[in-house]
């Protein structure tokens, strides 16, 4: 069923006992399998990228490994010894640690209690030693050049500086396999920096990390080695350095791309929507530019810098401030989401399952979710056209599900992006506001949705789209607006801009 | 072709699946029919049509409360004040159709219609305060209702002067106490509000409104619902279902009681969360809800029949709501 895999001679027979050695792990939930054929080996001393498409069987793997699943087949070696974990904290005992996705600190403690949590060191009377703790936790974050006091409160710490000391506390467990599941994903390109700085130290000291993220030029700037799962199943493993972009792509959608990004649209004189001396949450001051039909603007800047607080302002989010929107020539007044839908605006935010889906909702609920006035008949609902409009989406959108009835938090991370573009393309939008449209999403269903921004913009509509990603600005926009603490700090055109001027203007 | 094969195959593996969630979904149904079963073999009373009447009266008054909750809870709210309101529209409406002298509504009694609807009208401006606490000032709701549940009972008792409002006139009782071809009305408006409810909820816009709203209040707000005006009418729903209970119970009892309907809430709460619907809101059917209160109605009448005392009945009940939401919880880390 799926391709033989291959494995290319990567190390040769007299390296040293790997950290972990996994072959033939397999897993099925509810008899569907979820991993077919896992296998990984992580050497000391390297950062191996775990790559693969959504439902590619990663994170089953990485479950696994953690002690959370339990695998129907297979071996896992340990420095060379076969191991079997029950649970999480059998794995951690093992020196086997992960850094999530989404982090939980305790943010009213300090990063010193944060990090022994649970095994605080206790003097007479059970009396927590905090003098030895917070010199331990001190040590432990000096040691890598955090720059982090380990007197200060969590909740003081920017997101990078949250993850840095999950790092510490992995280490304060002797962990020497850490894994990191898109660690950046929350991060600006400055704070991921120290993040890959902190990776590096991690690499001299002789430790293993498995790095997971859909941000390909990232595994190559940090990582070493690869292994590339799809559909559940080990395709290939290698050194990074033998092998380019174009084919680590290949290898995990599993067909030749021609190119990562689409871009066939052509910005059209007419002007679509202006805003004038726009002011917004979070010290955003006067903010000023043009969109223009068919054209696809993006809006850069790092974390904090006020793009978000602009769309929620352009959408009636956040209370109405100073500024002027101009949209079609006519001035409008918009102070709620309705009134911004029904002046033709859409809003795909940052955060789909905050504020982009009903997650205990199936995928034609939400499709039809901002739309249920027009599928009605009075106040009663017309079932047959919301179907319709569901199977319609569905089609255009390529959105993969087993059935318009499946729950939205079954589908994989692209594919909920899809439902979400597909509830706003039913309200007929002119203008569509997309906040990160690609954060989280695998490398196949981001070029779909380039496509789909594309055809939006070729089509006379016109696209605002907030990125941290240079080169997706660099690939899709056809002008950039950047911006600096909450105020435009330059504007280039897609003949001037280029990586090194987006972020000389946005630090 | 590779990959079709493959989802077909995938398709008809997850097919056993479906059908352990559906047996999850109604099992709460299979329980429902066990728990007949067992009683009408070891209590001979149980499976005769004066008995089914009677539990089914009995549970009308509790089914109602529950189906306002079932709205509220959708949302992510709860209403504490369900009993109180039941008290206050009780009194209220009971002094327009009160043939006692002691009356102080001048004129009463009025023909049924006018106290049912001053009734109606009290109870949904109890939840439609509460609403306005919730969905406009943002109290949570939890603080908002437990603030009606006393001011309310507040209210039942200053207008009432503590005394019941007795001697209410035939037309007014009947509600309480008339049949329609043998069918008590208590049980036929229990099953008016359940269909109704039912079509509101899966057939209508408001319905689509409420289940967004609980199932993610900021991704509601972001399409461009209104969240305030779902927010708000489910409380003033609750309340006018409430005051619909709180007549049915004046009625049937043949005075309005200012202490009746205390801890009415609880009963409702539980028949909502028996019935599968999730706390954490946007999950959620009446057909649940009203099994839950089935379940809960007939067990109290096999306690009944087999003569275990009150005491015990509320004990088991306690379990039976924990033991329900276990089984919920445990479904769901599964997934």
């Amino acid at each position: 069923m799926y391709r033989r895999a291959r494995r290319r001679p990567a190390w040769g027979d007299d390296m040293t006992t790997p950290l972990l050695e996994a072959s033939g792990f397999r897993k099925s939930f509810d008899g569907v399998p979820a991993l077919k054929l896992g296998q990984f080996r992580l050497e000391p001393g390297s950062v191996h990228a775990l790559c693969g498409g959504n439902g590619a069987g990663k994170s089953t793997f990485l479950k696994i490994l953690m002690g959370i699943h339990h695998r129907d087949a297979g071996t896992l070696l340990r420095n060379g010894s076969e191991v079997v974990f029950d649970n999480p904290s059998q794995a951690l005992a093992h020196g086997i640690s992960i850094i999530e996705q989404e982090l939980s600190p305790v943010p009213a403690m300090t990063v010193a209690e944060n990090i022994y949590l649970g095994r605080e060191p206790v003097g007479l009377f059970g009396r927590i030693a905090f003098r030895a703790m917070n010199s331990r936790a001190q040590a432990l974050l000096d040691g890598f050049q955090f720059g982090i006091r380990a007197d200060s409160l969590m909740m003081d710490l920017t997101v990078a500086q949250t993850q840095l000391v999950e790092i510490a506390k992995a280490l304060s467990y002797d962990a020497e396999v850490i894994i990191m599941d898109e660690p950046t994903s929350a991060l600006g390109e400055a704070e991921a920096d120290q993040l890959f700085a902190a990776i590096a130290t991690l690499k001299a000291r002789g430790k293993g990390v498995i790095y997971v993220s859909h941000r390909l030029s990232e595994i190559f700037g940090v990582c070493d080695s690869y292994t590339v799962f799809r559909d559940g199943a080990f395709v290939e493993t290698g050194t990074l350095a033998d092998i380019d972009k174009d084919h680590l792509i290949q290898l995990v959608v599993g067909r030749p791309l021609t190119e990562e990004f689409i871009k066939e649209n052509t910005p059209q004189a007419r002007e679509l929507l202006s805003v004038a001396g726009l002011s917004a949450d979070r010290g955003v001051q006067d903010v000023s530019f043009a969109l223009h039909e068919g054209e696809i603007l993006a809006l850069y800047g790092l974390m904090g810098s006020g793009r978000t607080e602009i769309f929620d302002r352009l959408f009636g989010l956040s209370a109405e401030s100073a500024g002027t929107v101009t949209i079609d020539g006519r001035p409008a007044q918009i102070a709620t989401p309705r009134q911004a839908i029904d002046a033709g605006l859409a809003y795909v935010t940052e955060d789909r399952k905050r504020s982009g889906l009903v997650l205990t909702g199936d995928v034609r609920e939400n499709l039809c979710l901002a739309t249920l006035d027009r599928m009605s008949a009075g106040p009663v609902m017309n079932a047959r056209a919301e179907g319709r409009a569901a199977a319609r989406m569905i089609e255009t959108l390529n959105i993969r599900t087993a059935s318009d009835r499946l729950n939205v938090a079954h589908l994989s991370g692209g594919n909920q992006q899809k439902v979400v573009l597909g509830k706003w393309f039913l309200t007929e939008p002119r203008i569509l506001l997309l906040d990160e449209p690609t954060r989280g999403v695998d490398v196949g269903a981001k070029r779909e949705i380039y496509r789909v921004m594309s055809d939006f913009a070729r089509a006379g509509g016109a696209v605002i789209m907030v990125s941290s990603e240079t080169d997706e600005v660099l690939g899709m926009a056809d002008r950039v607006v950047v911006m600096r603490d909450g105020r435009v700090a330059g504007e280039l055109d897609r003949a001037t801009m280029s990586a090194e001027k987006l972020l000389h203007l946005a630090a | 072709m590779e990959d079709q094969t493959k989802t077909a195959a995938q398709q008809r593996r997850m097919i056993p699946a479906r059908i352990g969630r559906d047996a999850q979904r109604y099992g709460i149904l299979i329980a429902l029919a066990l728990l007949c079963i067992v009683l009408s073999i070891v209590s001979e009373n149980f499976l005769t049509s004066r008995n089914i009447i009677n539990v089914l009266r009995q549970t009308s008054i509790n089914g109602i409360l529950a189906i306002g909750m079932t709205f509220v809870i959708l949302t992510r709210g709860i209403d504490l004040s369900v009993g109180s309101v039941v008290a206050l529209v009780g009194v209220v409406s009971a002094s327009f159709a009160t043939t006692s002298a002691a009356g102080f509504i001048p004129g009463a009694p009025y023909m049924p219609l006018i106290p049912i609807a001053v009734g109606l009208i009290t109870g949904t401006a109890m939840g439609a305060l509460s609403g306005v606490a919730v969905a406009r000032f943002a109290v949570p709701a939890f603080v908002a209702t437990l603030g009606m549940l006393s001011a309310a009972r507040g209210l039942t008792l200053i207008y009432s002067g503590g005394r019941p409002v007795p001697a209410l006139t035939d037309g007014y009782r009947w509600i309480g106490t008339g049949d329609v071809a043998g069918i008590p009305v208590p049980i036929i408006l229990f099953a008016l509000v359940f269909a109704l409810s039912h079509f509101v909820l899966t057939r209508t816009r408001f319905g689509r409104h409420v289940y967004a709203v609980g199932g993610n209040p900021h991704a509601a707000k972001v399409s461009g619902l209104p969240v305030r005006a779902i927010r708000f009418s489910v409380y003033a729903i609750s309340g006018a279902l409430a005051g619909i209970a709180g007549m049915i119970l004046a009625a049937r009892t043949g005075s309005a009681l200012p202490q009746a309907g205390v801890a009415y809430e609880l009963d409702a709460i539980a028949a909502v969360v028996i019935g599968g619907t999730s706390l954490a809101g946007g999950v959620g059917r009446v057909t649940g809800t009203v099994i839950g209160a089935l379940l809960i109605g007939v067990m109290n009448n096999g306690l009944d029949l087999l003569g275990v005392e009150s005491y015990y009945q509320q004990v088991i009940k306690g379990a039976l709501i924990v033991a329900a939401v276990m089984l919920d919880r445990s479904r769901k880390t599964e997934d």
